[in-house]
């Protein structure tokens, strides 16, 4: 079940009085690719961190379908993360591990121990994980370790298995920014259909700004930890552009 | 303005060179000192060579008639000690690891505890181990093994925490984001990351027990080094020989087999 996300008064310091984040207000439909950009250190990552909890608020709400995740702690936190995938710039896949073991691994915020470690998983995610591996086009590569994979296959299975979470909302941390640009657009291409396909609404931390007016609905603009645009690709100006970024000569 | 600019490359400044220098008379003074402390006695250093001629004399020709009486059950004693105590210091070894590796317990009092605990285990020699051992359980293998094991928890822990320590954090970040509750986060996202660096420290610890409880004997708990004890003190030498060599053989052996199956890990 796809679910709304709202931040109400979202901040982090990650040092006393040095603001990464700065009191950030944004409500996301139960639906869609919403791209997050802004240069290098503006606090996308932070933002994005913040929703699951890998990085700690230091203020604010973050509330999906309602419930604040912020004061959770432990189990409670536990069953909240797992409604929400997560795709990483470096893909953080388990090298040793095969590929099917890797996709599995997005059952186990569901899976009692015994089973993760006989590795007796159940029918159903094992068919699940069979579909999904068909979907981002590696049927092949079961067995494989993720170790033996190009970046961009690596990608596609940290997108697979972030779909095995079956989540109510994905993010996704830079997840194009260690590829080459054709390997990006074909990794976005597929993030983007799997997830409409899947109805799981997307937020995306990306710096290529052409990648983000091409396949995201709504693109939000940060500059020094606060939201500056927020609005569809269409409405993206030069001038905008510059307040993001600062500076004019690299728009050509 | 470029006139001005230092154009003179120098590998050290003046201050290094006298500390590298400072620091070589150090290291030979140490030296000479450390000569002086333990106190050559010249006549047995001149005839050390006649001694140690004299000795292999009455060493050859290993009394090799010698080892099925009293040396093959002894042996084999030996590796059971070495390997039942790999065996149990991995039980101590790996919770303390974990307590010590920063990345996996974030409690730093209970870090430095567990890592007194692992130097206290290796700052004790196995002998002296065997020394309590012996006193507190009556001299025999059970010594033997506890003796290995808990020299061998401070070894094993310490290389078992620093692997621990090394992994990515990456993966395990992917787990805490999927939700996977701690014992399954250690089991898919830990424990494959480290499994190469366990095995490869199992074999070495293994490698060097074996070495170790060959001399256990000598103060009496078990192995083979009770049959080196008992024919170095009724000047068997034939004997002892036989005993050596049957060490040198089976260290030889365990080195091989430790070599062969880590090629085949990594």
């Amino acid at each position: 079940m796809s679910a709304g996300l709202s931040l109400r008064g979202l901040s982090k310091s990650y040092v006393p009085g040095k603001p990464v984040l700065r009191d950030i207000s944004l409500d996301f439909a139960p639906e869609g690719v919403t791209a997050i950009i802004g240069p290098s250190g503006t606090g996308k990552s932070t933002l994005i961190r913040c929703i699951n909890r890998l990085v700690e608020p230091t203020g604010g709400k973050v509330l999906l379908d309602g419930q604040d995740l912020v004061p959770l702690r432990g189990r409670a936190l536990r069953l909240a993360r797992r409604r929400i995938g997560m795709v990483f710039q470096e893909y953080n896949l388990v090298e040793r591990l095969s590929v099917m073991e890797n996709l599995l691994s997005g059952r186990l915020g569901y899976v009692p121990l015994w089973r993760a470690w006989l590795r007796k998983y159940p029918e159903a995610d094992i068919a699940r994980a069979f579909d999904l591996l068909d979907a981002v086009g590696l049927p092949e590569h079961a067995t494989r370790r993720a170790d033996a994979l190009s970046g961009g296959q690596r990608q596609r299975v940290g997108i697979a298995r972030a779909l095995m979470q079956r989540p109510a909302l994905l993010l996704a941390d830079e997840p194009t920014s260690s590829l080459d640009p054709r390997t990006a657009v074909e990794v976005m291409e597929l993030l983007t259909t799997l997830t409409r396909r899947e109805q799981v609404p997307v937020i995306i931390n990306i710096h290529n700004v052409e990648l983000a007016k091409r396949y995201c609905g709504r693109i939000i603009g940060m500059h020094q930890g606060e939201v500056v645009f927020d609005g569809p690709p269409e409405a993206l100006q030069a001038s905008h552009l510059t307040l993001i970024y600062g500076g004019e000569g690299w728009q050509e | 303005m470029s006139a001005s600019l230092q154009r003179e490359w120098q590998r050290f400044t003046p201050q290094q060179r006298i500390g590298r220098w400072l620091l070589r008379m150090a290291i030979v003074a140490a030296c000479v000192w450390a000569v002086r402390t333990i106190e050559i006695i010249p006549e047995f250093l001149a005839d050390a060579p006649q001694q140690m001629a004299d000795l292999l004399i009455r060493m050859w020709p290993p009394n090799l008639g010698h080892y099925r009486g009293g040396v093959h059950d002894a042996l084999i004693e030996t590796l059971h000690i070495a390997t039942l105590g790999t065996v149990l210091s991995f039980t101590m070894a790996v919770p303390l690891a974990l307590l010590t590796a920063r990345n996996v317990c974030r409690f730093a009092p209970i870090n430095a505890l567990a890592n007194l605990l692992l130097v206290a285990s290796r700052s004790v020699n196995s002998l002296v181990w065997a020394l309590l051992f012996v006193a507190v359980f009556g001299p025999g293998a059970l010594a033997g093994v506890l003796a290995i094991a808990c020299r061998s928890v401070g070894f094993v822990g310490k290389l078992l925490a620093e692997a621990i320590e090394e992994t990515p954090r990456g993966p395990m970040e992917a787990m805490q984001a999927v939700g996977a509750p701690w014992g399954h986060s250690m089991m898919k996202g830990m424990w494959p990351q480290v499994q190469p660096a366990f095995w490869g420290i199992a074999l070495f610890r293994w490698d060097i027990n074996v070495r170790e409880s060959a001399v256990l004997g000598l103060v009496g708990a078990g192995g083979i080094g009770v049959a080196l004890d008992d024919a170095i003190n009724f000047f068997h030498w034939d004997r002892v020989a036989t005993i050596l060599l049957a060490i040198l053989v089976v260290v030889v052996i365990a080195e091989i087999v430790v070599t062969q199956i880590r090629k085949r890990l990594i």
